[in-house]
């Protein structure tokens, strides 16, 4: 499923509100969390699951293919954990 | 009426400095910044909906669990959902192994199952760091 397709999925069982409201209402949810985590802060959806930030030290990595050391700068990246419910939905059936 | 050093509405913090302290430990900004870190949940994105189309809160709450309900479907149905500029969810199915306990170290299996995978796109991993998207 990709964008688009949530959206006409949600809109078809909204019928009282436009394709482009409810794609507005999509990006406005999908903006809200990515400010979020820019801001540092954790977004915790009950069930669905959580989106964190996790800060990575500055390090001396290696390019693989030519072994040269490079210095990799301090960089925060973000995170996802499963919610309970999510994770159980996803293995109820597998005994 | 002495010094009245709410700027915002902190509640808990002034009720604490309003007890006649005879030094002012002037804290008041420093709790504020150390616990900046606050956490975002689904009220706070019905609340920015609304905001932004003017639907009621209670709309908006609804098209806030709707959006999210459908996402956990399809992910739990096994279907991949990408969404650009964000990020994309897959299932991965890891099969049965042979863990730990790391308290005990007694070998325990664990058994097979499967797991979402979160992999942010670089708009998302740019925004974060600070930057505007390099590619995407």
């Amino acid at each position: 499923m990709i964008k688009s397709e949530l959206i006409q999925r949600i809109a078809a069982r909204n019928g009282h509100l436009y394709q482009r409201d409810v794609e507005t209402i999509v990006s406005t949810i999908l903006d809200e969390i990515t400010l979020a985590l820019a801001r540092g802060d954790r977004v915790e959806l009950r069930g669905f699951g959580a989106f964190s930030v996790k800060r990575r030290e500055a390090r001396t990595g290696r390019n693989p293919r030519t072994g040269e050391q490079v210095s990799v700068d301090e960089k925060s990246v973000p995170f996802f954990k499963t919610g309970k419910e999510m994770r159980e939905r996803l293995n109820e059936a597998h005994g | 009426m002495s010094q009245n050093v709410s700027e915002k509405a902190l509640p808990a913090v002034e009720d604490l400095s309003r007890d006649e302290g005879a030094i002012s430990t002037n804290s008041t900004s420093t709790t504020r910044t150390a616990s900046a870190h606050h956490t975002v949940t689904r009220a706070d994105l019905a609340d920015a909906v609304h905001r932004r189309i003017g639907l009621s809160r209670a709309e908006s709450g609804e098209f806030v669990e709707a959006v999210l309900s459908e996402i956990f479907n399809a992910i739990v149905s096994g279907d991949d959902v990408k969404l650009s500029s964000f990020g994309s969810f897959h299932i991965r199915s890891k099969g049965e192994r042979v863990g730990r306990n790391p308290k005990t170290g007694a070998s325990a299996p664990i058994t097979a199952r499967r797991v979402v995978m979160f992999k942010a796109s670089n708009v998302l991993r740019a925004r974060i760091n600070g930057q505007r998207a390099i590619e995407d």
